[in-house]
């Protein structure tokens, strides 16, 4: 993993005026994964999108993080019956 | 523009509280809010209402502007002007003026309290902008750019070998500009790959039909197929039925942002029987079947 690809948590928390302790949470509970270099907190680039989606759930529309989890899941059904959706779409066009 | 009753938006009477604004917002947040309807226009666009809504509802000096002047907001600058003049007073009125425009807000909302939004400094992420690029299958096949105008800007993007029908691309920072310093919004493309006339994809593999000449089939031969990447010669084994199914291995689809690799390209050959033929053709046919 490449230095650059990481945030500093510290950083990132400061920037969104978030506490550090809700992504250790979020850690916890399996939502994100936090790379740890010389006891400094970091996140993958790839996971802020996801993260900030998090931080939408909980800071704004008060959903607690039993209901974030559930969500997550829920979406990531969502997102795969969507896929699925369109696979079977252009399924369908093989046989019009 | 029509008057909006952001009362009714929200489900809240005009008596409601600010706790309840922030209950009724809140709820009906959770219900439309863009994150938890991915890829729903109606869920967007609602939420957009609830959301502009709720910036009136619950800032108590646009709340108060609404509720007086209400389906008469459009003479509230004529209003406050009889006002002002009746009271002798210099004082200016306070206004709400400033601050960027948001293009999420109704013409209504931007008439009203032109298109500011004051008191909390929240920061904003911007808007996820969305649009569609079309392709034809021999487009899909290569890796290409190309120029999209997104909002009055040109971003040119790749687009790599192997994207599908419906698949959807997320290119970073490319959507709306973020509000108070807040990050800018993504743009999301859907492509749509239109069919070719004659070959199918189902995922990275290829499927065509072949027709046969009669005496190839029964005799064998080498014929010349079109594929996407060109013609190939193709090796045809005597008695070959009708239907019968090749697969070219590597001649298919390539696959998406794994480059060198490609699916298979299944042909099933059809086999097409002479018309108008000779007498001396239908003669040899029946000597033919009286032998068997």
């Amino acid at each position: 993993m490449q230095a650059e690809y990481l945030i500093a948590i510290d950083e990132f928390c400061a920037k969104h005026d978030i506490e550090v302790s809700f992504i250790s949470s979020l850690e916890e509970t399996g939502l994100i994964e936090i790379t740890k270099i010389e006891e400094t907190g970091f996140i993958q680039v790839d996971q802020i999108q996801q993260l900030e989606k998090f931080i939408r759930f909980y800071y704004e529309l008060d959903i607690n993080l039993e209901g974030i989890e559930t969500i997550s899941h829920l979406l990531n059904r969502v997102h795969d019956l969507q896929e699925e959706i369109i696979e079977l779409r252009n399924k369908l066009d093989l046989y019009e | 523009m029509a008057f909006i009753d952001y009362y009714k938006i929200l489900g809240i009477d005009k008596t409601a509280t600010p706790k309840d604004v922030k209950n009724a917002y809140r709820k009906l947040a959770r219900k439309y809010h863009p994150d938890l309807n991915p890829n729903n226009q109606d869920a967007k666009a609602n939420f957009q209402q609830i959301n502009e809504a709720n910036e009136v509802l619950s800032d108590p000096e646009k709340r108060k502007k609404y509720d007086q002047y209400g389906k008469d907001w459009e003479h509230a600058d004529d209003f406050e002007r009889q006002k002002q003049q009746s009271q002798s007073s210099g004082q200016r009125e306070s206004g709400f003026s400033g601050g960027s425009s948001q293009s999420d807000f109704s013409d209504f909302f931007e008439s009203m309290f032109g298109g500011a939004r004051s008191g909390r400094q929240t920061k904003y992420r911007g808007e996820d902008y969305t649009t569609e690029i079309h392709l034809e299958l021999i487009d899909a096949y290569k890796t290409h750019k190309q120029t999209l105008s997104v909002n009055g800007n040109n971003i040119r993007i790749t687009i790599p070998a192997g994207v599908e029908n419906g698949q959807i691309i997320k290119i970073a920072g490319h959507g709306g500009p973020g509000v108070n310093g807040g990050p800018g919004g993504d743009l999301y493309i859907t492509f749509t790959v239109a069919n070719h006339p004659t070959i199918k994809r189902l995922g990275n593999n290829l499927y065509c039909h072949v027709e046969l000449d009669l005496y190839t089939a029964v005799l064998g031969g080498e014929i010349t197929v079109d594929t996407l990447d060109g013609k190939v010669k193709l090796k045809v084994k005597p008695e070959t039925q009708q239907g019968t199914k090749v697969n070219l291995k590597g001649k298919g689809f390539p696959v998406y942002k794994n480059e060198g690799q490609f699916g298979d390209l299944q042909i099933t050959y059809t086999v097409r029987i002479p018309t108008n033929l000779t007498e001396k053709q239908k003669q040899l046919f029946e000597e033919l079947a009286k032998s068997r």
